[in-house]
């Protein structure tokens, strides 16, 4: 669409402007300033320029948690985009079961996140569980208040039972953009299912795949509330994430400065992969209208 | 404002963004930016250009402050310097 | 691949016809429709599956749950429901939270609309930009804010009321509604634009009479999205809230009492959390998946 250049549209912008920076802007300065302090309350105070910064970007704990994180975030990817894309293709289209099907699927991600936790608490306890029952009675001794991987992989199923959704539904929105007469051209030309998908299927969605890979990271990457009620971060620190980290800092024991600080880095972080995502986002629609032109 | 705790390091690094924002909008308004490919991959406007250079100025700056015993300074006249050769060259 | 096509609407949907024929003489084998079935089936059970046994456990009295596994309520019960809508403490926490839901989705919507509209429409100063800004604040962990928020909202005196909630959410649900809403009216030819303003319409009147019911489909998934993602926020939610605002999520919480946790409550109070999203869910079900890519398919 061709816009036209002109700068009232900043009259529009301007409410929603001054909402968000109340809430983006005067926390996130205010973030800026307790990390350059150690903060007691507002009257004592000391300044200790970049000290915070220096200790939490050397403290293994934190760095541990870094690369937990991105361990956690690449794998649910790495699982939840092809099944994401599987279950798109299977998806009835037409017709009563199309309705039911897209609301049973929708369904996990319109439960708050600590009752999806609760939700497998219940479900993988070794004693009332219906999957760590069934787990202890075929012979593995399934626990995850004690088993670093059993707890790892249930998480992992979780955030795949949890967010898969999302990837298959914006896929099945991608797919039922793409006209039929391009199907029917393929079967014209005996295409196999292969080349249908690779072909016609995969550059549709590769639009909102890019949008659901952002999404699904950024999430992932701040996921608190499931993992926390499911393990609380144990065995150990083994399940613990980024966002508990600094939570457990910032609320559990009130480092203002050190968890300042390390807001901060986890911020910067998320602006760069944000980035990255966005001007890939934004060149491929420039290269879009390019074609259409 | 007292709960913000603003120090002086702070509002002074608050300050010079507004500014930059500032007189990155008077330039565009006196003479509007265009669009054009330098050494980076992708072909940018200069407020693109001013983005990249403060994200990397911040990486720069933990890089220094975490891993180096190099004084702060030095990073951040590093970053000034990349600064204008990304806003110049980029 | 085009070129060997035939080029006409028409020429094509004969030859797919053709096409058709040919393949159901060779009488496809039905397994791959059955195949397709099965896996889907298989999909839903996995979903339903926790959800069930979420559903299972809050029938069950807590006797019969930590007596023993039980695949459905032998001794049915609805005693931690009618203990959840009796007793203030659990239900509150419900209209708490729909209370604050319901706030935000009316403060993001009415200031995402114009925003969005001026980003779908015009080119200004600044407008990648502001929009990249946007992003980041729906992709920022709370967890950041979370201190600041704590802090600004006690100053300003807000802290445990639900405006506190709804506005501390309007961080990622309005840059949400304006990135959706955006994709659905960048659907919308300018053309009409120009002619409402042709005929004399004033940019508020054309805005509100022509415009707005135009994507009603679109507010329709936007609201639905910005209910999810405050319905299902956690973190900021009780942490700006004590005893007045508590949402029915950190209620829960509260069931680890002495004598352990209160298995039975848990699962009734978290099967009413499922509900309202599936009133919800019906009600767009047939946009929900466009809104799902943004508007942009």
């Amino acid at each position: 669409m061709n816009k036209v250049y002109n700068n009232r549209a900043w009259w529009l912008i301007l409410p929603m402007l001054l909402l968000v920076a109340f809430s983006a802007v005067i926390p996130l300065m205010t973030v800026v300033n307790y990390s350059v302090q150690d903060v007691f309350d507002a009257n004592t105070r000391f300044f200790t320029g970049t000290e915070w910064f220096k200790e939490m970007l050397n403290d293994p704990a934190l760095q541990a948690a870094v690369l937990r994180q991105f361990a956690f975030s690449l794998t649910v990817l790495a699982i939840e985009v092809p099944l994401g894309i599987g279950i798109a293709l299977i998806m009835p289209k037409k017709g009563w079961q199309a309705s039911a099907v897209l609301i049973l699927v929708t369904m996990p991600l319109l439960i708050p996140w600590n009752v999806v936790g609760s939700i497998w608490q219940i479900f993988t306890r070794g004693d009332i569980g219906l999957m760590g029952w069934s787990l202890r009675e075929l012979g593995y001794g399934y626990n995850i208040t004690a088993s670093p991987v059993d707890a790892w992989a249930t998480i992992i199923l979780m955030d795949v039972w949890h967010w898969t959704p999302l990837i298959a539904l914006l896929c099945f929105s991608g797919l039922r953009s793409i006209p039929d007469a391009y199907y029917q051209a393929a079967r014209i030309d005996r295409a196999s299912k292969w080349a249908v998908f690779r072909y016609i299927q995969l550059p549709k969605l590769t639009n909102v795949l890019v949008i659901g890979v952002l999404l699904r990271f950024m999430h992932s990457f701040m996921i608190y509330a499931e993992p926390f009620v499911l393990t609380g971060g144990g065995p150990g620190s083994s399940t613990t994430f980024l966002s508990q980290s600094l939570t457990t800092m910032a609320i559990g024991q009130q480092d203002l400065g050190p968890s300042a600080a390390f807001s901060l880095i986890y911020f910067l972080i998320i602006l760069l992969v944000t980035w990255v995502f966005y001007t890939a986002i934004m060149n491929m629609q420039k290269d879009d209208n390019n074609q259409e032109a | 404002m007292e709960w913000m705790v603003w120090t002086t390091p702070t509002t002074v690094f608050f300050a010079v963004i507004a500014a930059m924002l500032a007189g990155m909008t008077a330039w565009e308004v006196i003479s509007p930016t265009v669009e054009r490919k330098g050494f980076l991959p992708i072909s940018t406007t200069r407020g693109d250009r001013l983005f990249i250079g403060l994200l990397s100025a911040a990486y720069i700056h933990l890089v220094v402050v975490g891993f180096t015993p190099l004084s702060i300074w030095l990073a951040l006249g590093a970053s000034v310097l990349w600064l204008l050769v990304l806003m110049r060259w980029g | 691949m085009s070129d060997s096509l035939p080029t006409t609407p028409d020429a094509v949907r004969q030859r797919a016809a053709a096409a058709d024929n040919r393949r159901r003489r060779k009488a496809r084998p039905a397994s791959r429709q059955w195949r397709r079935r099965g896996l889907m089936t298989a999909y839903i059970v996995f979903v339903l599956l926790p959800i069930y046994w979420l559903l299972n456990m809050s029938f069950q009295s807590n006797t019969e749950i930590l007596g023993g596994l039980t695949l459905w309520p032998e001794s049915f019960t609805l005693e931690h429901y009618a203990k959840i809508l009796t007793e203030s403490s659990w239900y509150m926490g419900y209209v708490n939270s729909i209370t604050y839901v319901l706030m935000n989705m009316l403060i993001s919507i009415a200031v995402a609309l114009p925003a969005a509209y001026a980003f779908s429409r015009y080119k200004f100063i600044g407008d990648k930009h502001l929009f990249f800004w946007l992003l980041t604040n729906l992709m920022a962990p709370p967890a950041v804010f979370l201190l600041p928020y704590f802090q600004l909202y006690y100053t300003v005196g807000l802290f445990d009321t639900h405006v506190a909630v709804a506005l501390a959410h309007c961080l990622f649900n309005i840059p949400l509604a304006v990135w959706i809403l955006e994709g659905f009216m960048s659907g919308v030819p300018k053309e009409i634009d120009e002619t409402a303003f042709i005929d004399g319409y004033s940019f508020p009147k054309f805005f509100v009479k022509i415009f707005i019911p135009m994507i009603s489909s679109g507010i329709g998934v936007t609201l639905f999205f910005l209910f999810m993602f405050s319905w299902v926020e956690l973190l900021l939610a009780s942490t700006l809230t004590s005893t007045g605002a508590q949402p029915i999520a950190s209620v829960m919480t509260q069931t680890k009492g002495a004598s352990g946790i209160d298995w039975g409550a848990l699962a009734a109070a978290g099967t009413l959390t499922i509900l309202p999203g599936i009133v919800v869910v019906y009600f767009v079900r047939n946009h929900i998946a466009k809104g799902f890519a943004l508007g942009r398919t």
